[in-house]
Protein backbone atom coordinates (compact mmCIF):
# COMPACT_ATOMS: atom_id res chain seq x y z
CA UNK A 1 0.00 0.00 0.00
CA UNK A 2 1.51 3.52 -0.99
CA UNK A 3 1.15 6.28 2.14
CA UNK A 4 2.47 8.85 0.57
CA UNK A 5 -0.12 11.45 -1.08
CA UNK A 6 0.23 10.80 -4.78
CA UNK A 7 -2.81 9.92 -6.09
CA UNK A 8 -3.64 6.64 -4.49
CA UNK A 9 -5.77 4.17 -6.66
CA UNK A 10 -8.92 1.88 -5.18
CA UNK A 11 -9.80 -1.39 -6.93
CA UNK A 12 -13.67 -1.62 -6.02
CA UNK A 13 -14.51 -5.45 -6.69
CA UNK A 14 -18.54 -5.94 -5.94
CA UNK A 15 -18.94 -9.56 -5.90
CA UNK A 16 -21.91 -11.42 -5.16
CA UNK A 17 -21.82 -15.07 -3.78
CA UNK A 18 -18.06 -15.35 -6.42
CA UNK A 19 -16.19 -17.59 -3.93
CA UNK A 20 -14.96 -19.59 -6.53
CA UNK A 21 -13.99 -16.89 -8.65
CA UNK A 22 -13.03 -13.87 -6.20
CA UNK A 23 -9.45 -15.66 -5.01
CA UNK A 24 -8.18 -15.58 -8.56
CA UNK A 25 -9.22 -12.29 -9.49
CA UNK A 26 -7.40 -11.28 -5.89
CA UNK A 27 -4.01 -12.77 -6.80
CA UNK A 28 -3.92 -11.41 -10.20
CA UNK A 29 -5.06 -7.96 -9.00
CA UNK A 30 -2.10 -7.98 -6.40
CA UNK A 31 0.31 -8.88 -8.76
CA UNK A 32 -0.60 -6.44 -11.54
CA UNK A 33 -1.33 -3.32 -9.02
CA UNK A 34 0.90 -4.09 -6.23
CA UNK A 35 0.51 -0.16 -5.54
CA UNK A 36 -3.20 -0.02 -5.23
CA UNK A 37 -6.10 -0.75 -2.45
CA UNK A 38 -8.53 -3.45 -2.82
CA UNK A 39 -11.81 -3.31 -1.46
CA UNK A 40 -14.20 -6.58 -1.99
CA UNK A 41 -18.06 -5.34 -1.51
CA UNK A 42 -19.65 -8.52 -0.69
CA UNK A 43 -23.32 -7.55 -2.08
CA UNK A 44 -25.38 -9.53 1.08
CA UNK A 45 -23.53 -13.07 -0.16
CA UNK A 46 -24.24 -15.90 1.09
CA UNK A 47 -21.60 -18.31 0.18
CA UNK A 48 -19.21 -17.05 2.60
CA UNK A 49 -17.36 -14.55 -0.17
CA UNK A 50 -16.54 -11.87 2.01
CA UNK A 51 -14.84 -14.65 4.18
CA UNK A 52 -13.19 -15.87 1.33
CA UNK A 53 -11.74 -11.82 0.57
CA UNK A 54 -10.22 -11.42 4.07
CA UNK A 55 -8.55 -14.95 4.24
CA UNK A 56 -6.57 -13.75 0.52
CA UNK A 57 -5.63 -11.21 2.47
CA UNK A 58 -4.62 -8.60 0.06
CA UNK A 59 -7.90 -6.95 0.05
CA UNK A 60 -10.39 -4.79 2.50
CA UNK A 61 -13.75 -6.24 2.43
CA UNK A 62 -16.65 -4.22 3.46
CA UNK A 63 -19.49 -7.05 4.18
CA UNK A 64 -22.79 -5.24 2.86
CA UNK A 65 -25.71 -7.22 5.72
CA UNK A 66 -28.39 -6.89 2.30
CA UNK A 67 -28.17 -7.57 -1.21
CA UNK A 68 -28.50 -4.77 -2.97
CA UNK A 69 -27.57 -5.07 -6.64
CA UNK A 70 -24.48 -4.18 -8.07
CA UNK A 71 -25.28 -0.14 -8.09
CA UNK A 72 -25.68 -0.61 -4.11
CA UNK A 73 -22.20 -2.44 -3.92
CA UNK A 74 -20.79 -0.06 -5.96
CA UNK A 75 -22.13 3.10 -4.35
CA UNK A 76 -20.84 1.97 -1.03
CA UNK A 77 -17.40 1.23 -2.72
CA UNK A 78 -17.70 4.99 -3.95
CA UNK A 79 -18.50 6.30 -0.35
CA UNK A 80 -15.74 4.22 1.05
CA UNK A 81 -13.36 5.83 -1.47
CA UNK A 82 -14.54 8.78 -1.16
CA UNK A 83 -14.35 8.78 2.73
CA UNK A 84 -10.43 7.58 2.60
CA UNK A 85 -9.96 10.26 0.55
CA UNK A 86 -9.00 7.97 -2.89
CA UNK A 87 -7.58 10.21 -5.52
CA UNK A 88 -8.56 7.58 -8.22
CA UNK A 89 -11.06 4.29 -8.07
CA UNK A 90 -11.70 1.67 -10.52
CA UNK A 91 -14.48 -0.57 -10.67
CA UNK A 92 -13.62 -4.56 -11.74
CA UNK A 93 -15.85 -7.37 -11.82
CA UNK A 94 -15.43 -10.47 -9.35
CA UNK A 95 -15.79 -12.85 -11.91
CA UNK A 96 -12.70 -13.02 -13.50
CA UNK A 97 -14.21 -11.46 -17.20
CA UNK A 98 -11.90 -7.90 -16.57
CA UNK A 99 -8.62 -8.41 -17.08
CA UNK A 100 -6.33 -6.98 -14.10
CA UNK A 101 -3.35 -6.36 -16.30
CA UNK A 102 -5.86 -3.41 -18.39
CA UNK A 103 -6.81 -1.72 -15.42
CA UNK A 104 -3.57 -0.01 -15.23
CA UNK A 105 -4.46 1.16 -19.21
CA UNK A 106 -7.88 2.34 -17.75
CA UNK A 107 -6.83 4.34 -15.09
CA UNK A 108 -4.08 5.85 -17.13
CA UNK A 109 -6.51 6.94 -19.52
CA UNK A 110 -7.94 8.73 -17.16
CA UNK A 111 -4.75 11.65 -17.12
CA UNK A 112 -4.37 10.62 -20.80
CA UNK A 113 -7.60 11.68 -22.14
CA UNK A 114 -8.19 13.78 -19.43
CA UNK A 115 -11.27 11.96 -18.44
CA UNK A 116 -13.53 12.16 -15.06
CA UNK A 117 -14.64 8.63 -15.97
CA UNK A 118 -12.71 5.96 -18.35
CA UNK A 119 -14.88 2.83 -19.57
CA UNK A 120 -13.32 -0.23 -20.33
CA UNK A 121 -14.77 -1.37 -23.36
CA UNK A 122 -15.34 -4.72 -25.02
CA UNK A 123 -16.18 -3.14 -28.58
CA UNK A 124 -13.50 -1.01 -29.26
CA UNK A 125 -11.69 -3.15 -31.38
CA UNK A 126 -9.72 -4.90 -29.09
CA UNK A 127 -10.93 -8.60 -28.14
CA UNK A 128 -13.54 -10.76 -29.83
CA UNK A 129 -16.47 -9.83 -27.48
CA UNK A 130 -19.09 -10.44 -29.59
CA UNK A 131 -23.03 -10.44 -29.33
CA UNK A 132 -25.89 -10.44 -31.86
CA UNK A 133 -30.05 -10.01 -32.79
CA UNK A 134 -31.98 -7.40 -30.26
CA UNK A 135 -29.68 -7.54 -27.75
CA UNK A 136 -26.63 -6.07 -30.12
CA UNK A 137 -29.14 -3.98 -31.33
CA UNK A 138 -30.20 -2.75 -27.74
CA UNK A 139 -26.70 -1.84 -27.20
CA UNK A 140 -26.15 0.09 -30.30
CA UNK A 141 -29.00 2.20 -29.49
CA UNK A 142 -27.37 2.91 -26.33
CA UNK A 143 -24.04 3.49 -27.77
CA UNK A 144 -25.68 5.92 -30.22
CA UNK A 145 -27.26 7.72 -27.40
CA UNK A 146 -24.97 8.38 -25.24
CA UNK A 147 -22.26 9.20 -27.41
CA UNK A 148 -23.62 12.06 -28.54
CA UNK A 149 -24.65 12.89 -24.82
CA UNK A 150 -20.95 12.53 -24.46
CA UNK A 151 -19.62 14.00 -27.15
CA UNK A 152 -17.43 10.78 -27.37
CA UNK A 153 -17.41 7.76 -28.95
CA UNK A 154 -18.83 5.02 -26.26
CA UNK A 155 -19.36 1.71 -27.59
CA UNK A 156 -19.90 0.24 -24.38
CA UNK A 157 -22.38 1.29 -22.11
CA UNK A 158 -23.21 -1.65 -20.07
CA UNK A 159 -19.34 -2.29 -19.32
CA UNK A 160 -18.96 -2.94 -15.59
CA UNK A 161 -15.54 -1.87 -16.12
CA UNK A 162 -14.69 1.71 -15.35
CA UNK A 163 -12.26 4.24 -13.43
CA UNK A 164 -13.55 7.02 -12.42
CA UNK A 165 -11.63 10.50 -10.37
CA UNK A 166 -11.65 12.60 -7.37
CA UNK A 167 -14.19 14.47 -9.10
CA UNK A 168 -16.65 11.19 -10.61
CA UNK A 169 -15.78 9.36 -6.89
CA UNK A 170 -17.60 12.75 -5.20
CA UNK A 171 -20.85 11.92 -7.70
CA UNK A 172 -20.96 8.47 -7.87
CA UNK A 173 -21.01 8.37 -4.02
CA UNK A 174 -23.89 10.58 -3.74
CA UNK A 175 -25.53 9.02 -6.88
CA UNK A 176 -24.81 5.69 -7.85
CA UNK A 177 -28.94 4.35 -8.91
CA UNK A 178 -29.54 0.85 -7.59
CA UNK A 179 -32.24 0.15 -10.24
CA UNK A 180 -31.97 -2.28 -13.69
CA UNK A 181 -29.18 -0.82 -15.83
CA UNK A 182 -28.47 2.12 -13.32
CA UNK A 183 -24.92 0.93 -12.58
CA UNK A 184 -24.42 1.23 -15.98
CA UNK A 185 -25.84 3.33 -18.51
CA UNK A 186 -28.05 5.90 -16.54
CA UNK A 187 -24.57 6.41 -13.91
CA UNK A 188 -23.00 7.06 -17.19
CA UNK A 189 -26.32 9.39 -18.33
CA UNK A 190 -25.30 10.97 -14.40
CA UNK A 191 -22.10 11.75 -15.35
CA UNK A 192 -22.26 12.98 -18.55
CA UNK A 193 -25.08 15.11 -17.11
CA UNK A 194 -22.96 16.62 -14.01
CA UNK A 195 -20.42 17.76 -16.82
CA UNK A 196 -17.98 15.23 -16.24
CA UNK A 197 -16.13 13.50 -19.39
CA UNK A 198 -16.60 10.11 -20.18
CA UNK A 199 -14.12 8.51 -22.55
CA UNK A 200 -13.41 5.04 -23.06
CA UNK A 201 -10.34 2.45 -23.74
CA UNK A 202 -11.09 -0.88 -25.57
CA UNK A 203 -10.17 -3.64 -23.26
CA UNK A 204 -10.18 -7.91 -24.03
CA UNK A 205 -12.80 -9.70 -22.18
CA UNK A 206 -11.93 -12.72 -20.94
CA UNK A 207 -14.86 -15.80 -20.91
CA UNK A 208 -17.03 -15.92 -17.13
CA UNK A 209 -15.72 -18.36 -14.95
CA UNK A 210 -19.51 -19.78 -15.06
CA UNK A 211 -22.46 -19.31 -17.15
CA UNK A 212 -22.73 -17.66 -20.56
CA UNK A 213 -24.27 -14.95 -22.00
CA UNK A 214 -27.61 -15.64 -23.00
CA UNK A 215 -29.32 -15.62 -26.50
CA UNK A 216 -32.89 -15.90 -25.96
CA UNK A 217 -34.22 -13.32 -28.31
CA UNK A 218 -37.31 -12.64 -25.71
CA UNK A 219 -34.83 -11.67 -22.99
CA UNK A 220 -33.33 -9.73 -25.40
CA UNK A 221 -36.06 -7.63 -26.45
CA UNK A 222 -37.04 -7.08 -22.87
CA UNK A 223 -33.61 -5.90 -22.40
CA UNK A 224 -34.02 -3.74 -25.27
CA UNK A 225 -37.15 -2.07 -23.90
CA UNK A 226 -36.11 -2.08 -20.52
CA UNK A 227 -32.87 -0.25 -21.42
CA UNK A 228 -34.71 2.56 -24.00
CA UNK A 229 -36.98 3.03 -21.04
CA UNK A 230 -34.46 3.10 -18.16
CA UNK A 231 -32.13 5.46 -20.31
CA UNK A 232 -35.54 8.02 -21.26
CA UNK A 233 -35.91 8.31 -17.63
CA UNK A 234 -32.31 9.02 -16.71
CA UNK A 235 -32.23 11.25 -19.61
CA UNK A 236 -35.48 13.64 -18.38
CA UNK A 237 -35.06 13.15 -14.61
CA UNK A 238 -34.39 16.48 -12.48
CA UNK A 239 -30.12 16.84 -11.91
CA UNK A 240 -28.74 17.11 -8.86
CA UNK A 241 -31.99 15.70 -6.92
CA UNK A 242 -31.22 13.17 -4.05
CA UNK A 243 -33.35 10.52 -4.20
CA UNK A 244 -36.05 10.26 -1.46
CA UNK A 245 -34.67 8.70 2.06
CA UNK A 246 -30.90 9.65 0.92
CA UNK A 247 -29.76 12.27 3.46
CA UNK A 248 -26.49 13.28 2.40
CA UNK B 1 -84.14 -0.13 1.19
CA UNK B 2 -83.82 0.24 4.45
CA UNK B 3 -81.63 -2.53 5.34
CA UNK B 4 -79.39 -2.14 3.01
CA UNK B 5 -79.03 1.78 4.08
CA UNK B 6 -78.21 0.77 7.16
CA UNK B 7 -75.94 -1.87 6.13
CA UNK B 8 -73.72 0.68 4.54
CA UNK B 9 -74.14 2.84 7.30
CA UNK B 10 -73.42 0.60 9.71
CA UNK B 11 -69.88 -0.82 7.72
CA UNK B 12 -68.61 2.24 7.35
CA UNK B 13 -68.93 3.20 10.45
CA UNK B 14 -67.23 -0.09 11.08
CA UNK B 15 -64.60 0.94 9.43
CA UNK B 16 -64.34 3.93 10.97
CA UNK B 17 -63.79 2.33 14.05
CA UNK B 18 -61.40 -0.07 13.20
CA UNK B 19 -59.57 2.62 11.65
CA UNK B 20 -58.89 4.22 14.90
CA UNK B 21 -58.34 1.27 17.16
CA UNK B 22 -55.06 0.85 14.70
CA UNK B 23 -54.46 4.30 15.06
CA UNK B 24 -54.64 4.07 18.62
CA UNK B 25 -52.57 0.80 18.85
CA UNK B 26 -49.86 2.79 16.49
CA UNK B 27 -50.23 -0.41 13.83
CA UNK B 28 -51.01 1.99 11.34
CA UNK B 29 -49.56 5.88 10.83
CA UNK B 30 -52.17 9.02 10.89
CA UNK B 31 -50.65 10.01 7.48
CA UNK B 32 -51.64 6.17 5.78
CA UNK B 33 -54.98 6.32 7.57
CA UNK B 34 -56.09 9.74 6.97
CA UNK B 35 -57.30 9.16 3.45
CA UNK B 36 -59.06 5.92 4.43
CA UNK B 37 -61.14 7.62 7.61
CA UNK B 38 -61.71 10.55 5.20
CA UNK B 39 -63.02 7.95 2.47
CA UNK B 40 -64.89 6.14 5.44
CA UNK B 41 -66.85 9.96 6.21
CA UNK B 42 -67.61 10.60 2.75
CA UNK B 43 -69.26 7.10 2.14
CA UNK B 44 -71.46 7.96 5.68
CA UNK B 45 -72.51 11.26 4.49
CA UNK B 46 -73.24 9.60 0.76
CA UNK B 47 -74.65 6.54 2.49
CA UNK B 48 -76.87 8.92 5.18
CA UNK B 49 -78.00 11.45 2.30
CA UNK B 50 -78.15 9.46 -1.11
CA UNK B 51 -79.61 12.34 -2.86
CA UNK B 52 -76.35 13.89 -2.66
CA UNK B 53 -74.77 11.56 -5.34
CA UNK B 54 -77.86 11.79 -7.66
CA UNK B 55 -77.48 15.81 -7.65
CA UNK B 56 -73.80 15.26 -8.32
CA UNK B 57 -73.98 12.73 -11.46
CA UNK B 58 -76.49 15.12 -13.03
CA UNK B 59 -74.02 17.25 -12.62
CA UNK B 60 -71.00 16.17 -13.76
CA UNK B 61 -72.77 14.12 -16.67
CA UNK B 62 -73.43 10.81 -15.17
CA UNK B 63 -76.49 8.65 -16.00
CA UNK B 64 -76.11 6.46 -13.21
CA UNK B 65 -75.40 8.18 -9.96
CA UNK B 66 -73.91 4.28 -8.71
CA UNK B 67 -71.47 4.17 -11.72
CA UNK B 68 -70.49 7.48 -10.77
CA UNK B 69 -69.15 6.73 -7.44
CA UNK B 70 -67.65 3.57 -8.93
CA UNK B 71 -65.06 5.53 -10.66
CA UNK B 72 -64.93 7.39 -7.90
CA UNK B 73 -63.39 4.22 -5.98
CA UNK B 74 -61.20 3.29 -8.86
CA UNK B 75 -59.15 6.26 -9.04
CA UNK B 76 -58.74 6.57 -5.12
CA UNK B 77 -57.73 2.83 -4.51
CA UNK B 78 -55.44 3.75 -7.46
CA UNK B 79 -53.84 6.56 -5.78
CA UNK B 80 -53.42 4.90 -2.24
CA UNK B 81 -51.59 2.25 -4.55
CA UNK B 82 -49.29 4.92 -6.12
CA UNK B 83 -48.82 6.62 -2.67
CA UNK B 84 -47.96 3.10 -1.60
CA UNK B 85 -45.21 2.21 -3.98
CA UNK B 86 -43.99 5.58 -3.66
CA UNK B 87 -43.26 5.28 0.04
CA UNK B 88 -42.02 1.61 -0.63
CA UNK B 89 -39.20 3.42 -3.03
CA UNK B 90 -38.39 5.84 -0.48
CA UNK B 91 -38.18 2.96 2.41
CA UNK B 92 -36.18 0.61 0.14
CA UNK B 93 -33.60 3.92 -0.60
CA UNK B 94 -33.32 4.30 3.27
CA UNK B 95 -32.55 0.46 3.42
CA UNK B 96 -29.53 1.02 1.14
CA UNK B 97 -28.24 3.88 2.73
CA UNK B 98 -28.11 2.36 6.21
CA UNK B 99 -27.22 -1.22 4.97
CA UNK B 100 -24.06 1.01 3.07
CA UNK B 101 -23.85 3.00 6.78
CA UNK B 102 -23.50 -0.52 8.30
CA UNK B 103 -21.00 -1.99 6.39
CA UNK B 104 -18.84 1.41 6.29
CA UNK B 105 -18.95 1.17 10.18
CA UNK B 106 -18.57 -2.71 10.94
CA UNK B 107 -15.28 -2.17 8.20
CA UNK B 108 -14.10 1.07 10.80
CA UNK B 109 -14.65 -0.96 14.13
CA UNK B 110 -12.88 -3.67 12.60
CA UNK B 111 -9.98 -1.45 11.59
CA UNK B 112 -10.00 0.11 14.91
CA UNK B 113 -9.96 -3.47 16.83
CA UNK B 114 -7.26 -4.74 14.61
CA UNK B 115 -5.27 -1.08 15.19
CA UNK B 116 -5.98 -1.77 19.06
CA UNK B 117 -4.57 -5.36 18.95
CA UNK B 118 -1.47 -4.26 17.67
CA UNK B 119 -0.98 -1.77 19.92
CA UNK B 120 -0.94 -4.39 22.91
CA UNK B 121 0.60 -6.34 20.84
CA UNK B 122 3.87 -3.74 21.30
CA UNK B 123 4.19 -3.75 17.28
CA UNK B 124 3.55 -0.31 16.23
CA UNK B 125 2.76 1.37 12.92
CA UNK B 126 -0.99 1.79 11.44
CA UNK B 127 -3.03 -1.06 10.10
CA UNK B 128 -4.26 -0.99 6.62
CA UNK B 129 -6.87 -3.27 6.95
CA UNK B 130 -7.85 -5.84 9.75
CA UNK B 131 -6.29 -9.16 9.38
CA UNK B 132 -7.85 -12.32 7.28
CA UNK B 133 -8.58 -14.14 10.57
CA UNK B 134 -10.62 -11.51 12.56
CA UNK B 135 -13.85 -12.07 9.92
CA UNK B 136 -16.77 -11.84 11.80
CA UNK B 137 -19.28 -14.81 11.93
Amino acid sequence: MSEDLRSRLLVIVPAWNERDALPGVLVELARELPEADVLVVSDGSTDGTADVARAAGTAMVLDLPLNLGVGGAMRAGYRFAAREGYGAAVQVDADGQHDPADVRRVVDALTAESADVVIGARFAGVGSYRVRGPRRWAMSVLSGVLSRIAGARLTDTTSGFRASNRRAIALFANEYPAEYLGDTVESLVIACRSGLTVRQVGVQMRPRAGGTPSHNPVKAAVFLGRAVFALLIALTRPLGQAPAGVHR
Amino acid sequence: MMTGYWFALGSCLLLLVFLVVLMRTRRIREKYALIWVALAIGVCIVGAFPSAVTWLSSLVGVQTPSNLLFAFALILLLLVCIQLSVEMTTMEEETRTLTEEVALLRFDLDRMAAGQRDRDGARSGPVAFPPPEDGPA
